[in-house]
């Protein structure tokens, strides 16, 4: 069990979550090893980014164990959230830009806040992981929202991966981007978690994009994980809601909420 | 259950749908106090911990107290004009003009210099604080924080409070000595008073007293009016309508808060 835990870096189990009527997580189970990569796919309104944020505290599940490095994280003190957080990076769905900032002060927003780094450091790290995203250093000193969309997204890649962290959740990170922009995310995904080791777990329904970040994937229906294995075997998963999602048909066990 | 036995009516039935909405509402009410009042709680406490930060208190001062020092001040201006003007055409029945003064000054700091700057806050500052933390809350820019190991309390709320809870005494100060200027301008140029006269008389009845409790409302008050933008917002539904919701409540809820303050602080100071 001690062995399995250190291979474990992140599992939650049994894990509820509804607003009013509203069911979203039913008994999720999942657990993401060190060093992997997991892709979670899923429809649209699955409840893939309330179980990504059950997981950083930002939602509390109504049931169930959260466990990072072994830790339970579900009834933490502030304190101890803010260390956990140190650990993590996170891209978000809408990339979460603090608007009122400019695109440096973002990227090094976690480290000026610790009161670490002086504000000429932080301004060097902050272009060297605008380089590492690809972007140029004459974009830091702009605001976000003179960028477009899938400059925001880059940034939001670099604030991400600033802390150097050991796990980074990415909710939808081609979503919204043309295809070209968005295999230059991919890319940058693969190559930021291989040069960091970090673990990392993806939402996506973009299946170019799962094959090519994803060490497993597990697919969410109705609130519970009904699939989970490794990303050779999607095409031949032998589960007909898999076959239906990564075809892309409108027929099948899967029905639309119209 | 047919249509005909749904519209027939049942006093029985009709008093418990009664008692039973009303419970609900109450309820609802002492629900949402509960949750304002562990929110100021929350605020309180965070903005007396550290870490600080200083740059944002600043930012925020100079948003609250400095821009907002134009609206104040026309408002205490044309305040004080119009008390002037009013309680001469009272006070001239009974041949008492010589009161204006007094009147006009105890007024303004006593009443309403702070709760016209209150309302006028809680109109420019309490809508924008709503609008911005709904934006953050909807942008997910809230949820980012947290994710940076940063305490949107300490950050985001604390620096607007203890704004709000400095400046809008500062800001009533102002307003005092405007709203009396206005009062005295009126007085000189159009009712013809002598200026020493004047003067004289603002000074004879004023106590110390007076203009502190202003102050103090008006600390209260920035309070009110910073706390429920904040809390408005942070509370805010998802999407742009969460958003427009979040601002009406805010400054809908601050008004309405700042009046019934207002009230209940002057019985405790003068009786
Ligand atoms: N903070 C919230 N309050 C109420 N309902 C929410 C909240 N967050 C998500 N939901 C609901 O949970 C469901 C799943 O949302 P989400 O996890 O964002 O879906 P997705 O799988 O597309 O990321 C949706 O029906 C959404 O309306
Ligand atoms: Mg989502």
């Amino acid at each position: 069990m001690t062995n399995d835990n250190k291979q474990t870096k992140i599992s939650l189990s049994g894990v509820y979550k509804s607003f009013g009527n509203n069911h979203v997580l039913n008994g999720i189970d999942l657990s993401v090893n060190k060093g992997k990569s997991l892709v979670v796919i899923g429809g649209s309104g699955s409840g893939k980014s309330v179980m990504l944020k059950t997981v950083l505290g930002l939602i509390k599940p109504d049931k169930g164990v959260i466990k990072v490095d072994g830790q339970e994280v579900n009834n933490i003190s502030n304190k101890e959230q803010d260390n956990l957080m140190r650990k993590f990076g996170m891209l978000f769905q809408g990339g979460a830009l603090f608007d009122s900032l400019l695109v440096w002060e973002n990227i090094a927003f976690a480290l000026m806040q610790k009161g670490k780094m002086s504000k000429s450091d932080a301004y060097d790290l902050a272009i060297e992981k605008l380089r590492a995203v690809g972007l140029k250093s004459d974009v830091a000193t702009r605001y976000p929202a003179e960028l477009s969309g899938g400059m925001q997204k880059r940034v939001s890649l670099a604030r991400a991966i600033a802390e150097d962290p050991e796990i980074i959740f990415f909710d939808e990170p081609t979503t919204g981007l043309d295809p070209i922009m968005a295999d230059v995310i991919n890319d940058l995904i693969v190559k930021c978690t291989k040069d960091l080791g970090a673990t990392t777990l993806t939402i996506t329904h973009d299946m170019a994009s799962a094959k090519k970040i994803a060490d497993n994937v597990a697919m969410i229906f109705e609130g519970k994980i009904i699939w989970h294995d490794s990303v050779d075997k999607i095409e031949n998963s032998g589960n007909e809601y898999v076959d239906q999602f990564i075809n892309g048909r409108a027929t099948g066990p899967i029905e639309m909420q119209l | 259950m047919s249509i005909k036995e749904k519209t027939k009516f049942n006093p029985i039935t009709w008093v418990l749908d009664v008692c039973e909405a009303i419970g609900t509402t109450i309820t609802a009410f002492l629900g949402g106090i509960g949750r304002i009042a562990i929110f100021a709680g929350k605020a309180i406490y965070h903005s007396f911990t550290p870490p600080f930060y200083p740059a944002l208190i600043m930012r925020q001062i100079i948003n609250i107290g400095y821009y907002s020092l134009p609206v104040v001040g026309l408002t205490a201006l044309f305040t004080g004009m119009v008390l002037a003007l009013q309680s001469y055409t009272g006070f001239s029945r009974f041949n008492a003009e010589s009161a204006v003064a007094t009147v006009v000054v105890l007024s303004i700091t006593r009443e309403l210099a702070p709760v016209l700057a209150g309302l006028m806050v809680a109109g420019r500052i309490g809508a924008s604080i709503a609008a911005e933390i709904a934006t953050m809350r909807v942008t997910e820019q809230i949820d980012a924080l947290v994710t940076l190991s940063t305490n949107p309390f300490k950050y985001l709320i604390a620096p607007r409070i203890i704004a709000g809870v400095l400046m809008l005494p500062a800001l009533v100060f102002v307003g005092d000595i405007i709203g009396v200027f206005g009062g005295y301008l009126v007085s000189v140029y159009s009712l013809d008073f002598r200026p020493e006269n004047y003067i004289h008389k603002t000074w004879e009845f004023l106590e110390y007293d007076d203009v502190m409790s202003g102050l103090i409302k008006a600390s209260v008050f920035g309070f009110i009016v910073t706390l429920m933008g904040c809390y408005s917002g942070f509370n805010s539904g998802r999407g742009a309508q969460g958003v427009g919701a979040a601002t009406t409540n805010a400054v809908v809820s601050s008004s309405i808060l700042i009046l019934i303050f207002n009230y209940v602080l002057t019985q405790v100071f003068f009786s």
